[in-house]
């Protein structure tokens, strides 16, 4: 396959950027995409060019490291992440449009690299169980319905990759927000901080600087790991039956 | 900041306003159309005539149409609040967007499709609300009691062809606004459930069909009544 990438480049923060356009050869459609952006970095670091910088960890579609917006979607045209997509998804002679996800609370470190601590300051917020558990429980010492289980597992497979503030039209964090309030909110063991978790999760979204929610419903159809929007509801619920029952002023 | 005030200007409070509002609206729009509809009756507009009277002398409706004009106000501030907000969330935008892959064109547009609204309502208040309250009104009789003539206020508008025809592609626009509304505001309430969110959906779709059509067709059958 020959290909024509068309790519944002950066050189820091406060650079202001631009699209470069680099054609690329001998393209297999077997490749994974990062594997095609590794070929054109190779070309580039042998010419004695600054190669393009990406983010990638796992390539197993676990981490959620990677982070690429592909022809105006996140993580390309399927619902997985970037590493998990391959070249035969695209064809010969196609011009591939390759941005960094776009939000103020996602600063741009370089190129198509960008700083997602505001999602991981979001859980230091609340996002976790801080009253001693003991030690391994024997197997359902604890009894949780199948179907809660369920639930709070489908919220726990959020990777926060950051696909959903990539796609929304607002930049909003709320489908990472209510994963991550939903899974601890759904079990026995996140009852004890339950209302300042949502509380104090929210506020932190805020306060990072994501957009409000329109339920456009774009996150849900862009997230790789299929998380729905029903979290958001639950996370409404959550954080309005927890401000006016809390004891927090 | 007390709680109160602080939670109505997160993010979620401000679209909780935007709910609870819209929903108030919605129902609004149903009261309004059910009055409405009795300009189509056969009897000249004696019955409408009457409905407006009672309209503009009952206390109970004078209090609510105060919270009507309070809540559109309220929709309209939160809804610019919001969409500067997330203006500001987004400073540089995609040079390729491929979003109606993953959600509708009226999700992504109620702004334009509720200025659109806003302009419809004030032309529609100036025309009718206003002129009904302050302007010179023609007077009409039935069984010896005075009534002001509104139907023949309206009937006048409604004789004229380009009137009639910006009312209808206002509907068009109020019927993309609720199609995505409608299923929206119980979304932002938290109300989505297994059982119930697939018919609050099909109610929503089959809403922003029904209302908005029955509002057109009253001009459109009055201009042919008057040919």
């Amino acid at each position: 396959m020959q290909l024509t990438l068309k790519i944002w480049r950066q050189k820091n923060a406060s650079d202001k950027g631009g699209f470069v356009t680099y054609p690329v050869k001998d393209v297999s459609k077997d490749m994974s995409f990062l594997e095609m952006l590794d070929v054109l970095n190779e070309g580039l670091i042998e010419k004695g060019e600054d190669p393009v910088h990406f983010d990638h960890d796992c390539r197993e579609g676990i981490c959620g490291t990677c982070s690429l917006y592909i022809n105006g979607k996140p993580h390309g045209p399927l619902q997985t992440t970037t590493c998990q997509l391959h070249m035969r998804s695209f064809s010969d002679g196609q011009t591939i449009t390759i941005e960094p996800w776009r939000a103020k609370a996602f600063p741009i470190v370089k190129d198509l690299v960008v700083n997602r601590s505001a999602f991981d300051r979001i859980i230091q917020a609340g996002g976790y169980v801080s009253v001693g558990t003991g030690g391994v429980p024997d197997a359902n010492e604890i009894p949780i319905p199948k179907n809660i289980a369920d639930l709070a597992m489908d919220a726990a497979q959020c990777i926060g990759c950051g696909a959903c503030v990539a796609a929304c039209k607002n930049a909003s964090a709320m489908l990472f927000t209510s994963a991550k309030i939903s899974q601890l909110a759904l079990l026995p063991q996140g009852q004890v901080e339950r209302k300042t978790r949502a509380e104090k999760m929210v506020a932190q979204m805020d306060a990072e600087g994501f957009g409000a929610c329109t339920n456009t419903g774009a996150c849900e159809a862009e997230c790789p790991k299929g998380i729905s929007i029903t979290n958001i509801a639950r996370m409404n619920r959550e954080y309005f039956s927890a401000v006016l029952s809390s004891e927090n002023i | 900041m007390s709680w109160v005030t602080k939670t109505l200007n997160s993010t979620l409070g401000k679209k909780l306003l935007m709910a609870l509002t819209g929903l108030f609206l919605i129902l609004f729009l149903v009261v309004h159309l059910v009055g409405n509809l009795q300009l189509l009756l056969p009897d000249e507009g004696e019955a409408f005539n009457k409905y407006a009277e009672s309209m503009a002398t009952n206390p109970f409706i004078r209090v609510v149409s105060i919270g009507n004009f309070a809540f559109i106000l309220l929709h309209v501030i939160y809804s610019i609040l919001l969409t500067r907000h997330n203006r500001k969330s987004r400073p540089i935008g995609y040079a390729e967007s491929a979003a109606s892959t993953n959600s509708t064109w009226s999700s992504r547009n109620m702004g334009i499709l509720g200025t659109v609204i806003l302009i419809f309502l004030l032309v529609h208040l100036k025309g009718f609300y206003y002129e009904i309250k302050f302007g010179e009104m023609p007077f009409i009789d039935y069984e010896g009691v005075s009534y002001k003539n509104v139907f023949a206020i309206v009937a006048a508008a409604y004789s004229n062809v380009l009137y009639v025809a910006f009312y209808v592609v206002c509907m068009g626009f109020l019927a993309f606004h609720l199609s995505h509304g409608f299923a929206s505001a119980f979304q932002t309430l938290g109300l989505n459930h297994v059982k119930y969110s697939p018919l609050i959906k099909k109610v929503g779709i089959g809403f922003s069909i029904l209302v908005p059509t029955l509002f057109a067709l009253i001009p459109v059958v009055m201009y042919i009544q008057s040919l």
